[in-house]
């Protein structure tokens, strides 16, 4: 191979680079191991870590995986592609991000899904983004403060940057304020409103009247919402909302620290020229049969560049696999089991840790799986008492309330057994 | 050769501007849809909006390019025409005879600085 | 590959189930939501059994190519092969079963990996510190220019608003760039494709933020007047960034840091062998020189009298990027993948990436117009055919065509029309984990193809022949949007 290319050595392939930038030194790296020591090395790591029964959510919710999609993302034409720039040898992908893309309009009630983005935090901050340029001179997005707080930082980092206004519409009794909105509209300069379906408290909101709201100020609504929980709440669609975000994962996705996860991000037709990633759409190959394709890619950064309203390239796309497999699986049906069992363990633990004289009850809003409590006793005597016992629960929230969240994975003896250490701190 | 029409002014983005009255009615060459291709989607303003002579108030889109269009006139948007929303390829078919907006003009003047048809002619080849 | 043309709706049957739940519920707690919060109608999902879901799911994965598929030399992408280890150490149940807002306390593990992943990223690179929280490579470029912003403004410098982005850069650059609120200037590349040194010299003064540089280029070259280019940015008060996206020929040789880059994004699912999975999720982290550690996002991990915490906060902080701390489980990938590589191998990945790539170029100049004849790095740019075939009368054969024939030979296409400094841009990175046999194989079926494209351009005009599918109409695609399956219903 040196002979063809007419070199001595690989060291002569970088002739060109100028010397003094050729590392000399060792780096400073471990020695190589093998496949044997290094799984000896992360079970090491592994043991670690505690592994807890959950009973907390904020953001990443702890729903049963089905053992066919670990099995059916693994398979390498699917794990070891990238981007389906040659649709022709693509079809697998093509399809399965276009059966994504109905099933998150069939969840969101929404025109239009886009392949996905990264996460939920980064999609609500993309749709921030997405009101502005649709607004044109406008440059303010309402946050509710009942949005999780990853959520509102993330927002606010990106829209430092993009050089956009953020202000909050206040809560009222653990929900978003329409008065709060209404008082916020006055400023002429809002472009859109994030708020949450289900919010932070666990709450799920009414949002009567705000699509109405922003509309009349020629503003969008935007729903953050959780997409396991729209399999049986009144959708953004239903709500009036121009714009529906969310993270994936609570559609069966492990926790795994964080990550990868997937963000949704779906819209009314109104708008999805604005829409930012990759969008499949359906067409025919030249002997009219049924093929797919990335299309409406006028939209996207390698087209517009400097002009582009989003960066975003690629996305989570096995994760939208993951998303797809896993609501092919659990059909309308599964959908509503998972929903209708996890708010029967919420409830239930909610009832039994008020019983128990430790909590007192903050808000009397309707919830799903998640909820919070006044504590009466001391928040971080009762983590380590939870953590000891196995379990992870009683997050703590700014106003100093404790979050429980309960999924359909949960039983009986575990509540039963979390109720018992709480009697106990 | 792209076809050119006499009697109708020309800017060197490749816009081209009917004037009736106050109105300037504006379309692209068929220069330009030659260029771009299979045109997918016409983004267009909406009625009511400011458009400043020189500034993008549009763009055409192809699969694989996105290209602004320029107003030739400053004013207000008086009509955009639906009809391309729904069948971009008219623009294709026909540029001359699908116009995309119409704009009541602020400074009928600025129509001084536009080409005639044959001054366009020599830039569009 | 064969053809396979259903959708998981139109395998849907009324009452058919593929889930089991625990038949008893925790509690008799009937479900009462006020109806006023509820959906009309159930979601229109598929209605499956368990086989249904993975025969389907089987069968479309048979209409995909993949780099456990064949060859993939697809340019600035990076396609080498992922370590099945890999996926092995990231599937274990104390990772994934983690929750990433449990106390530090039961997550050393977790923490440990950040920890060690920063200082191994700073030794391959010569940076100081990774913050670990984006989750792709553009998601990194963003990042780091907000930290870029972030230092400027920390001085109080608001003036630098704008970006020098060369001409050949990545489209991502300049997209990143206007969302994070940046102007782009761009620098032209001279006749060897480098960046024109004379040509940016104007362009800097005191409204100049940085500069974002790929390096090698995304021809493939080593842009050697870097260090003139370091010093004058450096000298105009700007920073230099620099996009990973080409990092692989200098994995164990040369360092980013050394250059006199002040800040970086890596794509481990490049340089650092985690899948790719149709496009992500990946892992773009970003480091910074020392200078710049403190504006890096939250949260980050930190070591201190031997146990790992969680920083939430920090003032100087560009703010928090991601949801979590980013894609963990990628990241834990590429770990693996570093730690098998060792301070023994690290150097061989790069080089032999760029002996791959040169012995490509130097076999198929006979055929493919080679616009920059120097040594190149991980990869190169071919400018079409020398002879496309219309000496025959007929159109002759474009880059189009040639990508689209390759996949009738089991190959998967390069990166075609990019970078946009030549019309029929071809460009091919063959990576480090390919065989000798397997270039020869690529060799040979390029030049089979350029001899097609001499003789009858047809043939590659007609291709693919053997692909599930032929070309598609992409223009019927954009004018009249089929986005989901209930728009082709309707």
């Amino acid at each position: 191979m040196l002979d063809r290319i007419g070199v001595q050595s690989l060291d002569d392939l970088y002739s060109d680079v100028p010397a003094g930038f050729i590392y000399k030194g060792e780096y400073d790296l471990p020695d190589a191991l093998s496949e044997q020591e290094v799984r000896d090395f992360f079970e090491a790591l592994a043991s670690r870590n505690a592994k807890l029964k959950v009973f907390a959510g904020a953001g990443a919710y702890d729903h049963y995986t089905p053992s066919v999609i670990p099995y059916i993302i693994s398979r390498s034409e699917f794990l070891t592609a990238y981007t389906p720039y040659q649709c022709e040898i693509s079809q697998g992908t093509l399809r399965y991000i276009f059966e994504y893309q109905s099933m998150i309009c069939a969840l969101t009630g929404m025109d239009v899904s886009n392949a996905s983005m990264y996460d939920g935090p980064t999609a609500a901050a993309e749709a921030m983004r997405m009101a502005v340029a649709s607004a044109r001179k406008k440059n303010t997005v309402l946050l509710s403060r009942t949005l999780l707080p990853n959520v509102v930082k993330t927002v606010e980092t990106y829209a430092k940057y993009y050089g956009t206004n953020i202000a909050f519409i206040e809560a009222e009794d653990g929900q978003t304020s329409l008065e709060s909105l209404r008082k916020a509209m006055e400023s002429g300069d809002v472009a859109g409103a994030i708020v949450p379906g289900v919010n932070r408290f666990g709450i799920v909101e009414d949002l009567t009247g705000f699509a109405d709201v922003l509309h009349e100020g020629k503003a969008m609504l935007v729903e953050y919402c959780d997409p396991s929980a729209l399999a049986v709440l009144r959708t953004p669609a239903e709500w009036g909302a121009d714009v529906a975000v969310g993270d994936g994962q609570p559609l069966g996705i492990p926790l795994c620290f964080g990550g990868p996860y997937v963000g949704f991000m779906a819209c009314t037709k109104d708008h999805m020229r604005k829409l930012p990633g990759r969008i499949v759409g359906e067409t025919v190959d030249g002997q009219g049969r049924r093929a797919f394709v990335l299309t409406l890619q006028a939209r996207e950064q390698h087209i517009r560049r400097e002009k582009a309203t989003s960066n975003i390239c690629s996305n989570e796309s096995l994760m939208a696999l993951f998303v797809t497999v896993y609501l092919s699986l659990m059909g309308p049906e599964g959908m509503k089991e998972v929903n209708e069992k996890s708010y029967a363990g919420a409830h239930l633990l909610h009832d039994e840790l008020l019983k128990t004289g430790k909590f007192e009850e903050v808000f009397d809003k309707p919830f799903l799986k998640e909820f919070v409590l006044k504590p009466l006793v001391d928040v971080k005597a009762l983590q380590d008492k939870l953590y000891k016992g196995g379990f992870f629960g009683a997050l703590e929230t700014e106003e100093g309330y404790v979050s429980f969240c309960v999924t359909e994975k949960r039983t009986r003896a575990e509540i039963d057994a979390l109720v018992a250490l709480v009697k106990e701190a | 050769m792209s076809k050119i029409i006499e009697g109708l002014l020309y800017s060197d983005s490749h816009e081209w501007v009917k004037v009736d009255g106050d109105i300037a009615v504006i379309g692209v060459s068929d220069f330009a849809q030659e260029e771009m291709g299979d045109i997918t989607y016409v983004d267009m303003p909406e009625v009511d909006d400011e458009v400043s002579k020189g500034d993008d108030f549009g763009a055409l889109e192809s699969v694989k390019a996105s290209s602004e269009l320029y107003s030739p006139v400053s004013g207000v948007v008086v009509e955009v025409n639906e009809a391309l929303e729904d069948a971009p390829e008219l623009v294709n078919e026909d540029a001359f005879g699908n116009w995309i907006i119409k704009v009541r003009m602020s400074d009928p003047s600025e129509l001084d600085s536009l080409m005639d048809a044959a001054a366009y002619a020599e830039i569009a080849k | 590959m064969k053809y396979y043309d259903r959708l998981i709706f139109e395998l849907s049957k009324p009452g058919r189930r593929a889930y089991t739940l625990p038949a008893s519920a925790t509690s008799d707690a009937s479900f009462s939501i006020p109806s006023g919060l509820l959906r009309a109608e159930a979601p229109a999902l598929p209605e499956v059994s368990e086989v249904d879901v993975v025969r389907h799911y089987t069968n479309l994965s048979q209409m995909n190519f993949g780099v456990d598929t064949g060859f993939y030399p697809l340019g600035s992408c990076t396609m080498k092969y992922n370590p099945k280890i890999n996926e092995e150490i990231a599937a274990m149940p104390a990772f994934q079963g983690i929750h990433p807002l449990q106390d530090e306390s039961t997550v050393q593990g977790v923490l440990e990996v950040y920890y060690e992943m920063d200082r191994a990223l700073a030794a391959i690179t010569g940076m100081k510190h990774f913050t670990l929280n984006p989750c792709a490579g553009a998601h990194g470029e963003l990042t780091g220019l907000m930290v870029m912003r972030s230092y400027h403004a920390s001085r109080g410098d608001f003036a630098r608003t704008k970006v020098i982005v060369p001409d050949s850069a990545h489209g991502t650059n300049p997209a990143s760039a206007a969302v994070c609120g940046l102007s782009i200037v761009e620098v032209k590349s001279n006749a060897a494709g480098l960046v024109d040194v004379e040509d940016l010299k104007p362009l800097l003064g005191p409204d100049v933020a940085g500069i974002m540089m790929t390096n090698p280029n995304t021809l493939g070259l080593f842009e050697k007047d870097i260090r003139e280019i370091a010093t004058l940015v450096h000298e105009a008060g700007g920073l230099l960034y620099y996009d990973g996206a080409n990092m692989n020929p200098l994995l164990g040789v040369v360092r980013p840091g050394d250059m006199g880059f002040d800040i970086m994004h890596l794509n481990l699912h490049k340089t650092f062998s985690t899948p790719h999975g149709g496009g992500g999720p990946g892992s773009g982290p970003v480091g910074v020189a020392e200078r710049l550690a403190e504006f890096l996002p939250v949260p980050k991990v930190v070591k201190e009298d031997g146990r790992f915490r969680i920083v939430g906060d920090a003032p100087l902080s560009a703010g928090r990027v991601s949801a979590f701390m980013g894609n963990f489980g990628i990241i834990l990938r590429a770990y693996a993948y570093i730690l098998m590589l060792g301070k023994q191998h690290i150097a061989m990945a790069g080089k032999l990436a760029t002996l791959g790539a040169n012995y490509i170029k130097e076999s198929l100049k006979d055929a493919y117009k080679l616009p920059i004849p120097t040594v190149c790095k991980h990869e190169f740019v071919f400018d079409g055919l020398i002879d496309d075939g219309s000496a025959t009368g007929k159109p002759g054969a474009t880059t189009l065509d040639v990508a689209k024939r390759l996949l009738d030979f089991g190959f998967h296409a390069p990166t075609i029309y990019f970078p946009l400094l030549f019309h029929q841009a071809l460009m091919i990175e063959p990576t480090e984990t390919e065989s000798k046999e397997t270039l020869d194989a690529f060799i040979e079926v390029m030049h089979v193809i350029a001899k097609e494209a001499a003789e009858d351009p047809d043939i590659l005009h007609g291709a693919p022949h053997n692909a599930p599918i032929s070309r598609p109409d992409e223009t019927m695609a954009a004018r009249r949007p089929v986005l989901k399956y209930q728009d082709e219903v309707s």
